[in-house]
């Protein structure tokens, strides 16, 4: 019967497309397991500075430069032990060395990159390493950004929180000074990068002969990987890919949970009938005014918002819903059919009878509700997740939606940020969706016609 | 014989008597009074088993404490013997006084007694003062302020779904007649977008016509700062409705279509619609009395049930769009952490589904001619 019923399946496009979407979906969740385990992503999610550190804030996807004429800059780093780096390391005097670094990076996008950020790393003994900083556009300008002993070992200059530099060049009040390092004309009305061959020149003066410096160039652009990144600097793609086995985990489960034990309570409601059966039809009704969303918001206010919790919980309170009363009327009919009263002749016990009789006769049912009721869980993860309880580990969707939303992403234009777990939640919810209308029309020959 | 059938006549009328047919009011009558009670202990096992959950971590008891406390120091200070009192003799009376008044309320008392007291306070709305919130009156009831909001959630979801319903009725009709057209393929096609929910819609109907055209507005019931005149009120508040109840209407629609088409060409294909066609009875007449007729009870609970979906994603839903409701009230408690608030919103909520259940009992029961309430049987 199931073969059969595959192959009516395969007739219907929507079932094509369907399965073809939870094939992809099934795929990349399996793929991200793999390439990414759990505790990877975990650090990677939640990792700090030397994670995120070089990755520019809230950029864009790096693929829609191919959709616009401007071309928005990739992000440039450049460390001392590069190979290509010019190095300039040599003994003045007893007590006095030079360590000089010059860092040349080309330029040829249309928009300002977000941050230059300049760090300085020197090892010694008592007196610190002093470092001057020069900008070189292409045009020649040397522009004297700073100049800074590496006091505690560690020094970061960021040239958009650098006020002396803005009043050194002229710079309008409010006028960002990242322009002025890169534009043609800074005082233009609306300033346009030079392109060309930038330089970053370090002239390091260190004091004992053991002292070492080292230095990091960076360069942030705009955009960055395939997915963006948010506020935190974090690329959005692994919350993306890590989303996907959530999503499917958590919607299958709840969705097979459910399912399994509404059968089996209606099941054993209208076999044993009497009381049991009015105490399942007395909860049903109970359950129905039950606000499912705000006992889920309590008790992950209160208790836990763990989402394996939640989903236990989301179980508990979806089993006595809608489908006892369907699932019920079925069963009545099974239960008044012939082979019943035979099985019960031939000495049959009532749970070999409820498991080899009356649940079979309801699969045909159950599958293409059960396939149906997978997007609203995933949706209803999606939506603890907006609220603000979602897993606190785990990164889903729901999330990357709801940072999107404390961030202000619709108000400042960050499209990106929102469309794109958005749009993953979508195929995902119309292709199960797809496939259950599908499987529903195969099971249900009523329908068929239809 | 003769005497066995003067035996049976008496009975007979008497039990003729018995079932003589009440008037369609009466019954309606009894099953509204039947079916409230019913739905009143479904209520009040649905609010007891909130205040369980609430209170197994100890936070109801935590508000009712934190609530005496507040009351009792507030009124000594007013007392000026209290005053007078050093710091540590005012801390023992403040204790001395809490406990009395914990005894007296029955704090002290084991956890089941003190929850059917809890239900008590929760069924009557006495759901205490809130931590950090205040209402649009000023008051820190949270009892008023949730019920402030509550009208704007009703105009919000109320209209949105009698749009609802009424397109879907329309459509669905229009599609049963004209099977397999463009239209009706389109909407059987289109019916799994119905899987997203109503806020998730609205995402994107601002970005596109908010962000982009720059037509309607982000969010809000109403503008800043709002117009006086009554009429250009309501017109504003309409404005601002249409994003949302585009929203919710796209969430809904191709399902509720898909599934009444499927009712509708269902029972057009009974005997007794060919039977009324063969008459010649007006093909609107047919559509009316044969087809709507009977299929309009299960209309009717699968809209009840897609109903209490909308009120379940308000929170969401009314957060996205800045909708002063009930549901943005919860969310903002939740991002306050403030106890009282949450669970006074669940009761609320609760009695809101109840409410719903019951009106749509209600109209069920109008609508249903196979539906015999109260006993007795139809003429």
């Amino acid at each position: 019967m199931l073969r059969g019923a595959f192959k009516e399946l395969l007739r219907y496009p929507s079932a094509l497309a369907g399965l073809v979407v939870i094939f992809i979906l099934v795929a990349v969740s399996i793929y991200t397991v793999i390439t990414i385990p759990y505790e990877e992503a975990i650090r990677l999610w939640r990792g700090g500075e030397e994670v995120w550190g070089d990755v520019p804030k809230l950029a864009a996807p790096a693929w829609l430069n191919h959709f616009s004429s401007k071309k928005r800059p990739l992000t440039v780093k450049l460390t001392s032990e590069d190979p290509g780096v010019e190095r300039n390391y040599a003994q003045i005097s007893d007590d006095l060395w030079v360590d000089d670094v010059t860092y040349t990076f080309d330029f040829n996008y249309d928009e300002f990159p977000q941050e230059v950020a300049i760090t300085l790393l020197g090892t010694f003994q008592e007196k610190a390493p002093y470092v001057s900083m020069v900008w070189v556009k292409p045009d020649g300008t040397e522009i004297r950004l700073a100049d800074m002993a590496v006091e505690g070992g560690k020094r970061v200059y960021r040239a958009s929180q650098d006020e002396k530099l803005s009043r050194k060049l002229k710079l309008p009040a409010n006028a960002n000074p990242i322009e002025g390092l890169f534009a043609e004309d800074p005082t233009a009305e609306t300033p346009v990068p030079m392109k060309g061959t930038y330089q970053v020149r370090l002239e390091g003066t260190l004091f004992e002969p053991n002292a070492t410096l080292e230095s990091k160039v960076v360069v942030y652009g705009t955009v960055y990987g395939w997915a963006g990144t948010d506020h935190l600097r974090r690329d959005l793609s692994i919350a993306l890919l890590w989303g996907t086995p959530v999503a499917l985990s958590f919607g299958l489960l709840a969705a097979v949970g459910t399912t399994v034990l509404t059968m089996l309570i209606s099941a054993v409601g209208v076999w044993y009938g009497g009381w049991v059966d009015a105490l399942i039809q007395r909860i049903t009704e109970v359950n129905l005014v039950l606000p499912v969303l705000p006992i889920l918001i309590m008790i992950g206010v209160f208790y836990t918002r763990s989402l394996w919790a939640m989903l236990g919980i989301i179980i508990a309170l979806s089993i006595f819903g809608a489908g006892i009363k369907t699932n019920r009327a079925i069963f009545l009919q099974v239960k008044a059919q012939p082979y019943i009263e035979a099985a019960r002749a031939y000495g049959a016990s009532d749970w070999r009878i409820i498991f080899f009789y009356m649940v079979p006769r309801i699969i045909p049912t159950i599958i293409p509700a059960l396939v149906t009721l997978i997007p609203s869980f995933v949706f209803l993860e999606a939506s603890l997740a907006v609220l603000g309880l979602g897993d606190p580990v785990l990164p889903t969707w729901g999330k990357i939606i709801d940072d999107a939303r404390a961030n202000g992403a619709l108000y400042q234009g960050l499209y990106y940020w929102v469309l794109e777990p958005s749009a993953l939640l979508m195929v995902t919810g119309v292709g199960f969706a797809m496939l259950g209308f599908s499987l529903d029309r195969v099971f249900n020959p009523r329908l068929r016609e239809l | 014989m003769a005497e066995h059938m003067g035996e049976i006549s008496p009975s007979a009328a008497q039990s003729k008597e018995q079932n003589r047919p009440r008037s369609s009011w009466e019954r309606l009558l009894r099953y509204t009074v039947v079916r409230m009670v019913a739905l009143f202990i479904t209520v009040v096992i649905g609010v007891y088993l909130t205040i369980l959950i609430a209170n197994m971590g100890g936070y109801v008891d935590e508000i009712r404490r934190s609530q005496i406390r507040e009351q009792i120091a507030i009124r000594l200070q007013n007392d000026p013997a209290f005053r007078a009192l050093p710091p540590e003799e005012r801390q023992k009376r403040i204790d001395a006084e809490v406990a009395v008044e914990e005894k007296r309320l029955g704090l002290d008392k084991p956890f089941l007694v003190r929850s059917f007291n809890y239900l008590k306070h929760a069924l009557t709305l006495d759901l205490g003062r809130s931590e950090n919130m205040t209402s649009d009156s000023g008051s820190r009831q949270v009892r008023l302020i949730i019920l402030e909001r509550l009208p704007a959630t009703l105009v919000l979801f109320g209209t949105s779904q009698i749009v609802l319903f009424a397109l879907s009725l329309f459509i669905a009709l229009y599609l049963s007649r004209h099977y397999g057209s463009w239209l009706d393929r389109l909407f059987v096609a289109l019916s799994p977008l119905s899987s997203a929910p109503g806020w998730f819609y609205g995402i994107f109907l601002i970005i596109v016509f908010a962000a982009w055209l720059k037509i309607l507005p982000f969010g809000g019931m109403v503008s800043v700062p709002p117009p006086k005149d009554p009429i250009r009120y309501a017109l504003d508040v309409a404005y601002h409705m249409i994003l949302p109840i585009m929203a919710l209407t796209l969430s809904s629609i191709f399902i509720s279509v898909y599934g009444w088409r499927t009712f509708f060409l269902i029972f057009s294909s009974e005997d007794y619609v060919e039977m009324a066609k063969a008459k010649g009875v007006h093909p609107r007449a047919i559509e009316r009395r044969y087809i709507l007729r009977p299929t309009l009870p299960t209309i009717i609970t699968s809209f009840a049930l897609g109903v209490i979906g909308v009120w379940m994603g308000a929170p969401i839903f009314e957060t996205i769009f800045n909708w002063p409701g009930l549901g943005r009230v919860l969310f903002h408690a939740v991002q306050l952490f403030d106890t009282p608030v949450i669970v006074g919103s669940t009761v609320i909520f609760a009695y809101l589904l109840a409410l719903t259940v019951f009106l749509l009992d209600i109209i069920y029961a109008i609508v249903d001619p196979r539906v015999t309430v109260g006993g007795g049987r139809r003429a």
